[in-house]
């Protein structure tokens, strides 16, 4: 790159301050747990898990962590995803292709209206009451 | 742009890499291509995270997972199992009590005292990526200075912060700035003392590495208040890391344009050079720094005339240490205001400290000033390892002194340690436990000023070996009781005769632990005893009778072929023959083997 001027360096820094946030662990209050175990993966977890990532790149949503956890029990709807965020409820949704995962992020957490087709269960009582950050840990 | 799934965090600092940090990092992006995730994780290689002790350390996000003790074999499990399968590598976590919560860096008591300034970047942002600094606000606070604040608002928002020297002295840096930016000159310097020497100090060298960025805007805005057009950066040799990491930030600068010439189009100009010392410690006394960046022997003049009106090259020349330097970028984007709420009346802002010797947690702990001892040694270093007893902390290297037991809870700042005997020094803190013996630990101290004394002068070059003579004999049983007397005279001499720093506190250590611990002197000296039994003069190895079963462990593991017995029976030591290593009494497996 050439030498800059100031607007450049400010153009920079805005565009790099995007690209490190998604690094930022801090102020993250939404959690998307997408089901990793041999059974989510071979269903396609790891399409929906691309697909959460690049759509909430797509609509700027900050305050959402994306992680990983292994299989949530309901191997027959795989890929399974828990979301976790205040003033909704603790949902775990099943058969979550990318096309899915699409709709939970606009509906659910932009939305805040369940999806329901594929509302599954929600989370068990003893995970509940740990809190939100414990997940289906 | 990079979205990824997963940020694998390597720490890159010299700790880690001389642990292979460099081949996990390198195994990791090999697994992740192998194992095909390369596309939505990206590995990045960070400066220290300051948790030496676990080291290397590898951090994965956004799970916040922290690994230690990671092995460049590691890689392909913490691919396969965390980024591929979503699942920690249980026995690798530092928290593994609690495997459903997971180890939260915030909560790691070793973290959860700690307030990063200096230190703000290392072991977040990959320190060879000049675009990763920019977006955590690097070169925010040129740009205001450059563009927004007059040469006169600089030295202002320094004085409000409060900011005093981090590299010993502890003198106010906007005074050091103002002199230098009042006098009349076309031609002025900017220096970075990055000359490190004290024994078992590394946070200098860990900021570079980790944030090298900091320091050329640091400089810069430095270069445009007081009118300096050219820096130079004093580094020694022996940190090839740190300068290979400089050399890349300096490039990328001057590719951005934020360093050469008419920087970000402002009509201001400023280049920075990398001079590289040998490693002689008084070549961190600034104006033997400033001799050797001219090109001349090492060695220091008298003051005045001070640096900041003729330095290098007789031109007036700002010249700050590492830290101090790694401090104003925060201060000029934050404000001096902020700054000054940070700290104690006396000392504003943080402290870097290198914590080694005898803890747990040794690693490098960025603290408000005004911390205590006992917050930093026993929460965040985790207290004493093996479980034995503290003694001291010894601070302030060659030119400081011990704290003991009693001060535990004295507020670490300027005039506290001063007021104990001890310096803040560049923040190297040894701590030591009951095997120490104080003498010896003098004794070392003063071996090492006594090998890095140029010579110059008198006092320190005479001097010096004197006060080491005279310790020498102590530890090995041959003191008298007038020798006490005479280290206090010849301290006082040098500390009053000498012509730089090096000499003037060289007798520190010794003065400050024969004020705190005179009774371990005078067993040496009246009952030719080391309280310690650390002196080898002074201690003998026995067997206890009855705890030896015979099993002739120690026989066979003495160097030396100084024990004897028949299988079964009590074994001896022949003193004469036995040269005090302690082999037999770690070999041992019953606690048979004393110290007297």
């Amino acid at each position: 790159m050439a030498k800059m001027s100031l607007e450049e360096l400010r153009k920079l820094r805005d565009e790099q301050k995007k690209s490190l946030s998604h690094r930022d662990v801090e102020n993250k209050e939404i959690q998307i747990i997408v089901g990793m175990g041999t059974c989510g993966i071979a269903a396609g977890a790891k399409e929906t898990l691309n697909a959460f990532i690049e759509e909430l790149d797509e609509n700027e949503l900050k305050t959402v962590k994306v992680t990983q956890t292994g299989c949530m029990g309901l191997c027959y709807v795989e890929p399974t995803v828990e979301v976790v965020m205040p003033d909704m409820p603790d949902v775990i949704y099943g058969k979550v292709d990318p096309e899915t995962a699409q709709k939970i992020v606009r509906k659910h957490i932009m939305g805040k209206s369940l999806v329901n087709d594929h509302v599954f269960d929600r989370p068990a009582a003893d995970i509940v009451d740990t809190g939100a950050n414990g997940g289906a840990k | 742009m990079g979205v990824y799934n997963h940020y694998i965090l390597v720490c890159g600092g010299t700790g880690c890499e001389s642990a292979k940090s460099d081949q996990i990092y390198k195994n990791l992006i090999h697994e992740c291509d192998k194992q095909e995730v390369h596309e939505k994780t990206q590995v990045v290689k960070t400066g220290c995270f300051g948790f030496c002790e676990q080291g290397p350390i590898v951090k994965v996000l956004p799970e916040e997972s922290f690994y230690v003790h990671v092995e460049p074999d590691d890689a392909k499990e913490i691919v396969s199992e965390h980024i591929v399968k979503g699942r920690e590598v249980n026995r690798l976590l530092y928290d593994k009590t609690e495997s459903k919560k997971r180890a939260q860096i915030d909560e790691m008591d070793f973290y959860q005292k700690q307030f990063r300034v200096v230190l703000r970047n290392c072991g977040v942002i990959d320190p060879e990526n000049i675009n990763e600094y920019i977006a955590r606000d690097g070169y925010v606070a040129l740009e205001k200075v450059l563009f927004e604040m007059s040469r006169d608002d600089v030295i202002e928002e320094l004085k409000k912060s409060g900011l005093r020297g981090r590299g010993g002295a502890g003198f106010p840096t906007w005074m050091k700035w103002n002199f230098t930016k009042k006098v009349e000159n076309p031609e002025k310097y900017v220096v970075c003392n990055a000359d490190e020497g004290d024994p078992g100090a590394y946070m200098d060298r860990s900021t570079l590495e980790g944030d090298p960025h900091s320091i050329l805007e640091a400089m810069t805005i430095a270069g445009y208040t007081v009118g300096a057009s050219y820096g130079y950066i004093y580094i020694r040799a022996e940190y090839p890391l740190a300068i290979n990491r400089l050399k890349i930030a300096m490039e990328q600068a001057r590719e951005y344009g934020l360093l050469g010439d008419n920087i970000l189009g402002s009509g201001f100009s400023f280049d920075i050079e990398i001079r590289l010392g040998a490693g002689a410690f008084v070549c961190g006394e600034e104006t033997a720094l400033l001799r050797s960046i001219e090109g001349e022997r090492g060695m220091p003049t008298p003051r005045p005339p001070f640096p900041a009106t003729s330095g290098v090259f007789g031109k007036p020349t700002v010249i700050n240490n590492v830290e101090t330097w790694a401090n104003v970028p925060v201060i000029m984007m934050k404000g001096g205001d902020w700054f000054a709420k940070i700290g104690t009346e006396d000392s504003k802002g943080t402290k870097v400290f290198a914590l080694t010797g005898k803890i747990r947690n040794s690693g490098l702990v960025e603290v408000p000033m005004g911390t205590t001892l006992r917050e930093i040694v026993f929460d965040i270093g985790g207290g004493i390892a093996n479980g034995r007893e503290f003694k001291a902390v010894q601070t302030g290297g060659p030119s400081g002194g011990v704290i003991t037991k009693d001060y535990l809870d004295t507020p670490i700042d300027f005039i506290h340690l001063k007021e104990l005997g001890s310096i803040m020094g560049s923040g190297g803190m040894i701590v030591m436990d009951e095997d120490d013996c104080m003498v010896d630990v003098s004794k070392f101290y003063l071996g090492f000023t006594v090998d890095e004394s140029c010579g110059k002068c008198a006092p320190c070059r005479v001097g010096g070996r004197t006060l080491y003579n005279i310790l020498d004999r102590i530890t090995k049983g041959e003191g008298q009781m007038d020798d006490i007397e005479k280290i206090k005279t010849v301290g006082l001499a040098m500390q009053k005769a000498s012509l730089c720093g090096l000499g003037q506190t060289a007798p520190n250590p010794v003065i400050s632990t024969l004020t705190y611990f005179s009774d371990e002197y005078k067993a040496h000296i009246k009952d030719q005893r080391c309280p310690a039994g650390s002196c080898k003069a002074l201690i003998s190895y026995h067997i206890l009778a009855d705890k030896c079963i015979g099993c002739g462990v120690c026989a066979r593991r003495c160097p030396v072929n100084a024990i004897e017995g028949e299988i079964r029976q009590l074994h001896t030591i022949d003193q004469d023959l036995c040269i005090k290593c302690g082999e037999c009494q770690v070999a041992c497996k019953f606690d048979a083997v004393y110290v007297r």
